[in-house]
């Protein structure tokens, strides 16, 4: 055992002392509390731990216990609908034993260790696995299938096998060489979970937002940065997204952000319904939360935990969806225990391998081939809300993400004073993804997805263009033709850009939607431009009752679509009064 | 922390407000510390850095005159702490919680760690209860909730104190609910304090309120310990006694500047602007300090006020408070030039929280709409007038003149109210009255239901709750 006994405490970090034979990244329990813990340096027989919770009261002289494992999650049956903390304790959990306030030094395992599951074989004994074979099935919550996996890299012959009631880490069946099988596993964080092939991506992650889905899509096991200024709306994009967006399963990490938020999510999600399975949204979600008063080296471990939870249940052929919210907090508890471990700093004192762990946790997103049988795919999509000091895009966070991702969405805090949200910046977003997607788009919006893309990014950049004149010799000396061009603009920013979260109809757009609302903007221009060329001027023609139908159509549901376009189409008849 | 107090005798040395202390076998990281020269005032101070061959003491008090040689050093062997309880409402005390108006020490309900241990977020309500400030630019367009931290952004001679204390003053117990008011006042002017506690007298505010102050003259570093003091007595009122608490805090910027200073005595790399890296965490370690229990009665609701220095919204202490607070109050320096008061841009400003604070049942079913109409068109005014400054109003299309005669108005008649306390019904009838002036066909937001509703004379009767 252990003899190590602390000889410093400074914020997160305490350094110990004899820790020589500790390892790199190996969990450690700390002082009296037996406080978890993580070794990041070793010099000499002084090693630096960094602490997952509170360190004030922590004193020199006590005790410190290497565990001999690394950071690890328990993967199994109930992560689904739970709210673990940075480091994946359920918070519920820790209520049941603190109270209303967080007190550190509890132990509170991942999976519910008394629950028992009702599993089903899907192979029989004498059967040779291998790492990611399916076993057996386990239903985890009402429609969902968790399959259950041989862990990555074992293999060998199952000697036994048994359907049954099984708590998570009870053996319904073992291995030849006597390794038991059971419901959950776990796994290094810090280690990306292998897959047997990575695939190429063409299709979409469905967002249910029109912005993206028509101008800027993400495809499943893309990755986006969503950087924007404070209050421009991240955090209602990434939480829209785990709503709607068309993904099996969600793993929402709170990285460093407010409690308040997290109350909202936890109100609203258990009511909320999938559309696409009936089922309360919660069902599909897990969520890890670490708030910006929780302690910092948990809140760098949080994004890990949340990735591990992620790829394991890629593993079982699902889509998954990760929502980071936010990746600077991330960085920004890198950068606090960089400096204080008294690194060399690199820009604006984040540590140098700031661009190589950031890429190395976007590199965890992709489409692949899953180990083991039977063959599945499976998807894990990005998408990390950043937070630029100042708004100001070129620090070092935007610009190592940018280097990686697939998709820019850019949030202007211009357009958010504007209330004109998502305040997405049609001039600097951008998506690699946009052609690749658009045959799947096409063919269920039944027209040319690209097309209709292509023209309203068009529109937008002559907008910016006519606007810019106007304010050099004013809105009333543009040709009429701009004039209605300027008109049109503002209809698309209200109707197709423009989406309410707080709309029930609107805060989900469908393809169908979404196609029509921009076709009917197309519509709109060119019948003003009809009436503008059969003499009709721009002062005289009627555009405020289509625009008012389209707000309308924008609010509707989506059995009165048909109905609503039929109006605005009567409506555009009459733009020539 | 439970090891019994140790006595050290003089200490290895003494830079800017650093204590260094030699040898130090079970110093406890954030222990209390007491600091005694023969014949002076005690110092107080905390362990910033706990090590078993050095330690670093953050010195609260003034350490001019401090000689490291002949200190005598009590660690105490607990953090620090506050008494808190019901007897301290009336009261004032300074950073520390240490009494200024002359009575004796209060004995308290109990003592709290001021540091206070986060709020499980699965313990949390979601905040939903509108408050009335009385503040058109509040109430209607940014509107506050119980459990938000809502910050006012002002800049250097603009009146964020005077919002405050307006804001303290329109508060009244509704549903005879138990409500008190915490006032921190952090390196502010004894001008400033003298006129915001005059108000607060004039309004009978005072015997449900405590008061923390630590003036410009007061001690530097105690400044980062006051707001910790005042939040560990307004969780008590609010968790233990069910109150509902406003927390006034005036100025941060003058608590981050603190920071910095210990920042630099302890030679960190400093990040912008010179503020500590940490900095973000440090002042979320405050404002998180607010919200709503799940189950239970009682709310912490802050109300921070900072300057942005040289009015820069992008600097670091707008910036951080930003990223971690539910919206913001921003005040303009052309709308005080022109007079208006409250000089609330509304722009910039936002309430996250608004959207579960109003409503049918809450502020009127049509509110969101109002409010969102209210934005389009005064957006589009503001741009209109950016437009006139160069090519004239005769220039601009008929919507954009008609939407640029809108701004002003809004600004002069809906934000600028003066001396005047606003119902929300009040502030939702001058905002009808400004819409009412433009044709319907430049009321884009409003829904044919809203408008025929309003035409109809169906005004809605809010449901009003002070904070
Ligand atoms: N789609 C939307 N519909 C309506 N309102 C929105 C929408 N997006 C953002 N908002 C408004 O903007 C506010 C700020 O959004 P949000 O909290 O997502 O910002 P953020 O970028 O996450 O800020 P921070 O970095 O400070 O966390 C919301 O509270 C809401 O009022
Ligand atoms: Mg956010």
């Amino acid at each position: 055992m252990s003899t190590a006994r602390l000889v410093r405490i400074s914020g997160a970090l305490a350094e110990a002392e004899p820790l020589a034979d500790a390892a790199l990244y190996e969990l450690v329990r700390v002082g009296e509390r037996g406080l978890l813990g993580e070794v990041v340096r070793i010099s000499g027989d002084r090693g630096t731990v960094q602490i997952f919770e509170e360190t004030t009261g922590l004193r020199v002289g006590e005790r410190l216990a290497a565990t001999g494992n690394a950071l690890t999650v328990e993967l199994g049956p109930g992560l689904l609908g739970s709210v673990l903390d940075g480091i994946g304790r359920p918070l519920q959990r820790v209520a049941d034993a603190t109270g209303d306030f967080i007190a550190p030094g509890t132990s509170a395992p991942t999976l519910d260790a008394g629950r028992r599951w009702a599993f089903t074989p899907v192979i029989a004994s004498g059967a040779p696995v291998r790492g990611g074979d399916v076993l057996g099935t386990v239903t985890e919550r009402p429609g969902f299938v968790h399959r259950v996996m041989v862990p990555p890299r074992v293999t060998g012959q199952v000697a036994a096998i048994a359907a049954g009631e099984y708590t998570v880490w009870q053996p319904f069946g073992r291995l030849e060489d006597g390794t038991g099988l059971t419901l959950a596993q776990s796994w290094p964080v810090r280690q990306p979970r292998p897959v047997a092939s990575h695939l190429a991506l063409h299709q979409p992650l469905v967002t249910g937002q029109r912005v993206f889905d028509l101008l800027f899509p993400v495809a499943e096991g893309g990755s986006v940065a969503v950087p924007g200024g404070f209050g421009t709306g991240k955090t209602v994009i990434e939480q829209s997204l785990a709503k709607y967006a068309a993904a099996d399963i969600i793993v929402y990490v709170g990285c460093g952000e407010r409690g308040n938020e997290m109350a909202e999510v936890l109100e609203e999600f258990p009511r909320l319904v999938d559309q696409r399975t009936g089922r309360s949204v919660m069902d599909r979600t897990v969520l890890l939360v670490n708030t910006s008063n929780m302690p910092v080296a948990a809140r760098e471990a949080s994004v890990y935990v949340g990735v591990t939870i992620a790829e394991y249940y890629r593993d079982m052929g699902y889509r998954v969806a990760l929502m980071a919210d936010s990746l600077s907090r991330w960085a920004e508890a890198l950068r606090e225990i960089g400096a204080r471990l008294q690194e060399m700093p690199g820009e604006e004192g984040y540590p140098t391998y700031l661009g190589n762990r950031l890429g190395k946790f976007y590199e965890r997103a992709g489409h692949v081939r899953a180990c083991g049988a039977p063959e599945r795919d499976g998807a894990l999509t990005v998408i990390s809300a950043i937070s630029p000091p100042g708004g100001d895009f070129s620090e070092p966070v935007t610009q190592a993400s940018l280097r990686v991702v697939g998709a820019l969405w850019a949030l202007d805090p211009e357009l958010a004073h504007q209330r004109q949200f998502p305040a997405v910046d049609w001039e600097t977003s951008y998506s690699l993804y946009a052609d690749a997607t658009a045959p799947w788009f096409s063919e269920r919006a039944g027209g040319d997805w690209l097309q209709l893309r292509r023209a309203m990014l068009e529109l937008l950049q002559r907008d910016r263009e006519l606007r810019e004149i106007a304010t050099l010799v004013g809105s009333e000396a543009l040709q009429d033709g701009d004039r209605l061009l300027l008109e049109v603009a503002r209809v698309v920013r209200d109707t197709v850009l423009g989406q309410s979260a707080y709309d029930p109809n609107d805060a989900l757009s469908s393809i169908e939607k979404t196609w029509l609302l921009a076709t009917l903007c197309r519509e709109l221009l060119a019948a003003g431009q009809r009436a503008l060329d059969g003499g009709t001027a721009f002062d005289q023609l009627d555009l405020a009752v289509p625009r008012r139908l389209l707000a309308d159509l924008r609010r509707a549901a989506d059995s009165e679509l048909a109905a609503g376009a039929a109006a605005v189409r009567a409506a555009l008849a009459g733009v020539a009064r | 922390m439970s090891a019994l107090a140790r006595r050290h005798h003089g200490a290895q040395g003494v830079g800017g407000p650093l204590l260094y202390l030699r040898r130090t076998r079970v110093v406890a990281l954030g222990e209390w510390v007491e600091i005694r020269v023969p014949g002076e005032s005690p110092w107080r101070g905390q362990v910033i850095d706990a090590g078993r061959d050095i330690s670093v003491i953050q010195v609260l008090e003034d350490t001019v005159g401090l000689a490291p040689a002949a200190v005598e050093i009590t660690l105490t062997g607990r953090e620090a702490t506050a008494v808190v309880g019901r007897e301290l409402l009336g009261r004032a005390f300074n950073g520390m919680g240490l009494p200024i108006d002359g009575l004796p020490p209060p004995v308290g309900d109990a003592t709290r760690s001021v540091w206070g241990a986060p709020l499980n977020p699965v313990r949390r309500a979601r905040p939903g209860d509108f408050i009335e400030t009385g503040i058109s630019a509040i109430d209607g367009m940014n509107t506050l909730v119980r459990g938000q931290k809502l910050p006012v952004f002002s800049g250097p001679g603009l009146p964020g104190l005077d919002l405050a204390a307006r804001i303290v003053e329109g508060a009244r117990a509704p549903r005879d609910e138990a409500f008190a008011v915490v006032f921190v006042g952090i390196g502010i002017t004894s001008r400033e304090t003298d006129a915001f506690l005059e108000r607060f007298d004039r309004s009978g505010a005072r015997e449900r309120s405590v008061l923390y102050i630590n003036q410009t003259r007061d001690p530097t570093i105690e400044r980062l310990l006051a707001p910790r003091v005042a939040l560990a007595q307004a969780e008590h009122l609010a968790f233990d006694l069910g109150m509902h608490v406003l927390v006034v805090i005036a100025d941060l910027t003058h608590y981050c500047e603190a920071l910095r200073e210990i920042a630099t005595a302890r030679e960190e790399i400093p990040g912008r602007r010179g503020y500590p890296g940490y900095m973000y965490s440090d002042l979320a370690s405050i404002y998180e300090r607010a919200g709503v229990l799940a189950g239970k009665p009682g709310s912490v609701t802050q109300l921070p006020i900072l300057t942005m220095p040289d009015d820069d919204i992008t600097h670091p202490i707008p910036d951080l408070t930003g990223y971690i607070t539910e919206g913001q109050v921003v005040l303009s320096r052309d709308l005080h030039r022109r007079g208006v008061f409250p000089p609330v841009d509304v722009l910039p400003s936002l309430s996250r929280l608004m959207q579960s604070g109003i409503g049918a049942g809450k502020t009127a079913a049509e509110h969101r709409e109002w409010s969102n109409q209210l934005y389009a068109v005064y957006t589009r005014g503001r741009e209109a007038r950016l437009m006139a400054a160069i090519v004239g109003e005769a220039g601009l299309a008929p919507e954009d003149r008609r939407a640029l005669a809108f701004a002003d108005r809004f600004e002069l008649d809906f934000v600028g109210q003066g001396d005047a306390r606003r119902t929300i019904g009040e502030t939702l009838e001058i905002g009808w009255q400004l819409l009412e002036t433009l044709p319907r066909e430049d009321l884009h937001r409003l829904s044919d239901t809203v408008w025929a509703a309003r035409l109809a004379g169906a005004a809605s009767q809010p449901a009003v709750v002070r904070p």
